[in-house]
């Protein structure tokens, strides 16, 4: 290599000049440097899915085999709520929790990420160059929404395919994955705080065994009113089922609801859930986010 | 113009009992290599974090490249160029994607990140590889690119930590001379290593810090010289020469002869080397000890940190600093 390797910062080429390296400090135009930092950290991101496209789809492939396995092989045995219907029925009252369970697990891919850059160095490298800090992790907030939009058409195309339908008006539906977007944007928040918690990628990879139980501890697979009585009330208060109830009925799917304050007020309660994991944990976020400078 | 890249006074570090930095002074002349040289757990990469502003310091001024570190660590950040200890590049991105990624995010803009990146992928000797996933690389191109990423504003001062922990001797030398490249080009590097041989290799000028505090700041050649002079070394061929061998060598030597017995080796300190050198190799002859090796060195850098400190560096370890979980790459 040491033939190559030049001392100064030669022109490749006789006619090419060196790059001018004169850069905007970006003391002036503040916010516009943060908007730009952050498109570019998320390109970052998108550009792994392009060089792999595959990612996706090993990212999908746990709701994708979930969607087959209790769409055909339970769904004969399972009812849906009221038990009418029948399977197709219950098929129905799945795919809501399939797409709630999608956004519930992503902040696991928010963790993930953040964790891999935050012990590789790469949150150090970007922290010790002259671009706002702050794009380190909107950048990664935004490639996620993204991912998720994607991952939800992925998802609902497969649904389609097995026979599930939106029954709602266009606004209905348009709201109902609005919701679902909504819930993993609060997410986000959650994983970005567990990514700079944990000690290593592989510790990141142990959240699986906590989060597991917490979504299925809800409405996702069945109405919580099927539950032993407190265990109900613990899944119907857990935030995503609030989601899962809006968005079943939003979607016109049957929802299963018994009658409580937290079901009745499910739409409600899919926005403010939300609003308060995101008021608890962006904070939280940022200042763990502070302390690598301690 | 400012002569000092880096100027550091008393810097101060706590993390709880523990006194990471404690009065650390550090001053690094322009265009020169300059070594931190401590063991693990010395305060090497806190000085170095604190530097590139990625720790705030409890106390003491520094001043990078003419910008105060604590005042304007923007400003410091547009100066400096930072390869930690882990090569801090994208392994799902290729090679070109990693340094117009940089570029970007330095506000090259995309055009002249992408002709960036083709000076740098030239300089680093990574054409060939820029559009493989980083993923395969070994570690030696690792680090060049690493490097590569570090220099994209060429920046006028380059931190480098523990830049070829983990890797092997080919991806060293492959590191050695791009450091060695790129000083010639006009940067000045601060180098922190726990390899005697590379600060002695690489730098021309050595801080040997320890337990926060720099302990000695001098050449290579003058670190060497306060250890006394030349050293004579002589292996004998059986473990029972060893001990006639020795009355020789401590015939002509200063002070105490030190010996490994394991690999049935004496070294001693000698003031006047050539006839040390000729009154030994004389006297083991007319004794018959069978020699399988005789000869001077120079002091190396592990004497001087054990003159120093009064411990070698490996026992001065502790578990404050981790050291770094680097993974080892060798190269296909």
């Amino acid at each position: 290599m040491s033939a190559h390797l030049t001392a100064e910062r030669r022109p490749l080429t006789a006619e090419r000049t060196p790059v001018d390296l004169s850069v905007d400090s970006g003391d002036e135009r503040r916010l516009y440097w943060a908007l730009a930092d952050s498109l570019n950290v998320a390109r970052r991101f998108l550009t792994h899915y392009r060089n792999k496209p595959s990612y996706i789809l090993w990212q999908l492939g746990f709701p994708i085999i979930s969607v087959l396995l209790y769409g055909y092989v339970f769904s004969g045995a399972m009812k849906a709520p009221g038990g009418e219907g029948g399977s197709d029925a219950y098929r129905d009252f799945l795919m809501a929790g399939m797409f709630v369970m999608t956004m519930a697990f992503g902040f696991m891919n928010t963790a993930t990420g953040v964790v891999y850059d935050a012990t590789k160095g790469v949150i150090d490298r970007f922290r010790s160059m002259p671009m706002a800090p702050s794009a380190v992790v909107t950048g990664r907030g935004l490639t996620d929404i993204i991912v998720a939009c994607a991952e939800l058409t992925i998802l609902a195309l497969t649904a389609l395919a097995m026979g599930w339908r939106a029954h709602g008006s266009f606004g209905e539906t348009v709201a109902g994955f609005a919701l679902l977007v909504l819930l993993r944007f609060s997410l986000i928040w959650v994983g970005v705080w567990l990514g700079l918690l944990v000690p290593s990628p592989e510790a990141a990879g142990g959240l699986y065994a906590v989060v597991f139980p917490l979504t299925m501890v809800s409405s996702i697979f069945v109405p919580t009113s099927s539950m032993p009585g407190w265990l109900g009330t613990v899944a119907a208060w857990n935030p995503i089922s609030s989601t899962g109830t809006a968005v079943r009925e939003l979607f016109g799917n049957p929802v299963g609801a018994d009658g409580s304050w937290i079901e009745q007020n499910a739409l409600l309660m899919a926005v403010v859930w939300p609003l308060v994991v995101t008021a608890v944990f962006l904070p939280l976020a940022v200042r763990r986010f502070q302390k690598l400078s301690r | 113009m400012e002569t000092h890249a880096v100027r550091a006074e008393g810097l101060q570090k706590r993390y709880g009992e523990k006194r990471a930095l404690d009065g650390f002074d550090l001053t690094v002349h322009r265009g020169t290599v300059h070594g931190l040289l401590g063991p693990n757990g010395a305060g090497k990469t806190t000085a170095v974090r604190a530097l590139a502003t990625l720790l705030k310091l409890d106390g003491g001024r520094a001043q990078v490249a003419g910008v105060d570190v604590g005042k304007d660590p923007r400003g410091v950040r547009a100066k400096i160029g930072l390869a930690g200890q882990y090569a801090a590049v994208d392994e799902l991105l290729s090679g070109r994607q990693n340094l117009e990624l940089f570029g970007r995010l330095f506000h090259l803009g995309g055009r002249r990140a992408r002709l960036r990146a083709d000076e740098l992928l030239e300089q680093f000797d990574l054409v060939e590889a820029a559009a493989k996933s980083v993923g395969d690389y070994s570690g030696g191109m690792r680090r060049r690119l690493d490097l590569a990423a570090s220099m994209i504003l060429a920046p006028e001062v380059l931190f480098l930590d523990e830049p070829t922990t983990g890797l092997d001797p080919r991806g060293r030398g492959e590191v050695w001379e791009a450091v060695r490249a790129l000083v010639d080009g006009g940067t000045t590097v601060l180098l922190t290593t726990q390899y005697l041989d590379e600060a002695d290799k690489l730098a021309s000028r050595i801080t040997v810090i320890d337990q926060g505090r720099a302990i000695a700041d001098d050449t290579p050649a003058e670190l060497k010289n306060t250890v006394g002079g030349d050293r004579i070394e002589v292996v004998v061929a059986e473990d029972s020469d060893l001990v006639p061998a020795l009355a020789v060598v401590a015939r002509v030597c200063e002070g105490e002869p030190s010996v490994d017995r394991a690999e049935r080796r004496i070294h001693a300190a000698v003031a006047d080397r050539v006839a040390a050198l000729t009154e030994v190799a004389r006297t083991l002859q007319d004794q018959a000890v069978q020699v399988e090796d005789i000869g001077l060195r120079r002091p190396s850098l592990d004497d001087v940190f054990l003159t120093l400190t009064g411990h070698t560096t490996k026992d001065s370890e502790e578990p404050g600093e981790p050291a770094p979980s680097v993974r080892e790459e060798v190269p296909a």
